[in-house]
């Protein structure tokens, strides 16, 4: 406090120029107390310097608030919201890809489904048409087959009517044969109808 | 000049803190350019080199010092919508210009012949006052009359609520005190005992120790300029909070 009402003395002096004679003697007196206090104490309590330190402080406060404020600040906001900007919409162009990747899915999962659908119609259209050919031909076998079946009953039919009727010429024959050679006359009649009548059951 | 000469060693641990002239050897006036000049200056080249230069990329994805000068402004950016809100970001060029100051004139008085000027009360007893006269006036126009609810507390009962108020007044003004002197404080502190201990390298039998001390109490040092950079940040920010919603 001393020292900072005597540090003020010498200015009012210094600003009216007459007495700048006077000014070794006055000022001398406070320089040295000043002096001796920056030496032994502390120089953070050295007053005189006080005013010095708050007018480069205010000015380079002014400067860096100028620079932040006008420059640094606005700046570096619009590069860290470029930045999120970015990566929102980085991250909505890969939601949109994804979404299309399912689409994409979606779609061969679909065309899949049909072309599985189109390969059981055809093979059941294939089926379809092998199996008419099938029952055709067998039908056309079995006709034919019946066919032959008749045709050869009524061969073995003829057969065997020609063969019943050999054995009664025969029969017949052999009878008379015997009748003959027994002695006896040959009623031509009398032996078919023996004979006949002997051979029902027999053949047939 | 005799008191310091002890015995063949040399103990200036105050010395470092000497405002003179940079030019001659005259008085120093307000306007003097003096080593608080210089180092302000620096401090100001400093803060532009790291917040302009580094940033002038504008780049997406940050190069070192982009990302240096991003971290700090998230962190104060950050610290203020966290503590103060959304209101409080108005403030936010002024709370990063001292954040700034404080950590930049911290880190440039660590190096070797530096000055630190904010190991001075007038300078921070400036900051201090600056938050405070900001803060009372902010209180006061955003709140009128509600901002002296804040020395009146509604949670406590009514017989305690004048002596609590009486408290909170005194807190209250006793706050850029404190701010002010936290910071000062710390940096003299520090500089002073690292002083010491590099005065005592001139003892040939202890210089390995003093050095290793130096270095350590470096290393302390450097961790103490930043954390109270980020201390006078965060409390202007709570006292900002204050003028902002004032009831408790």
């Amino acid at each position: 406090m001393i020292s900072l009402l005597q540090q003020t003395a010498p200015v009012v002096v210094e600003e009216t120029t007459e007495i700048i004679v006077v000014e070794p003697a006055v000022v001398g007196v406070p320089t040295d107390v000043t002096h001796e206090v920056a030496q032994t104490g502390l120089p953070q309590l050295d007053v005189s310097t006080f005013p010095n330190q708050i007018f480069w402080l205010l000015i380079t406060l002014g400067v860096i608030y100028w620079i932040l404020s006008r420059i640094a600040l606005p700046r570096i906001g619009a590069v860290l919201s470029d930045r999120q900007g970015a990566i929102t919409g980085d991250l909505m162009a890969a939601e949109e890809f994804k979404r299309k990747a399912q689409e994409a899915e979606a779609a061969y999962d679909k065309a899949l489904a049909d072309a599985r659908g189109e390969a059981q119609k055809i093979v059941a259209a294939n089926r379809a048409e092998i199996q008419a050919e099938l029952d055709a031909a067998i039908a056309h076998a079995d006709a034919e087959i019946s066919a032959r079946t008749a045709e050869s009953e009524r061969r073995i039919g003829e057969i065997r009517a020609s063969a019943v009727a050999d054995a009664q010429t025969v029969a017949r024959d052999v009878t008379a044969d015997l009748l003959t050679a027994f002695g006896g006359a040959a009623d031509q009649g009398a032996i078919d109808a023996a004979v006949d009548r002997r051979l029902k059951g027999a053949v047939q | 000049m005799a008191a310091s000469e002890e015995g063949g060693l040399v103990f200036h641990p105050m010395d470092q803190f000497i405002v003179k002239p940079l030019f001659g050897d005259g008085p120093v006036h307000w306007y003097t350019v003096t080593n608080v000049t210089l180092w302000m200056f620096l401090a100001v080249v400093a803060i532009t080199l790291l917040l302009v230069v580094g940033t002038r990329g504008r780049a997406i994805v940050p190069n070192r010092t982009q990302s240096i000068a991003e971290l700090g402004y998230g962190m104060v950016h950050k610290m203020i919508e966290d503590i103060a809100g959304k209101e409080g970001l108005k403030f936010f060029p002024y709370i990063m210009t001292l954040f700034m100051f404080i950590v930049f004139s911290n880190m440039l008085g660590l190096i070797p012949m530096a000055f630190t000027t904010t190991s001075h009360i007038a300078v921070t007893a400036v900051l201090a006052v600056a938050v405070f006269v900001t803060v009372t006036v902010v209180g006061f126009v955003k709140n009128g009359a509600h901002f002296l609810e804040l020395f009146w507390v509604k949670s406590a009962p009514l017989a305690l609520r004048p002596v609590l108020a009486v408290i909170e007044v005194i807190s209250y003004f006793v706050r850029p005190l404190s701010h002010s002197i936290r910071l000062a404080g710390n940096m003299i502190a520090g500089h002073a005992v690292i002083k010491v201990f590099a005065g005592f390298a001139a003892i040939a039998l202890v210089s390995p120790l003093s050095v290793v001390a130096v270095t350590a109490m470096y290393g302390f040092e450097v961790l103490v300029g930043f954390i109270q950079a980020y201390v006078f940040t965060i409390l202007t920010c709570v006292y900002l909070k204050d003028a902002l919603h004032p009831s408790h």
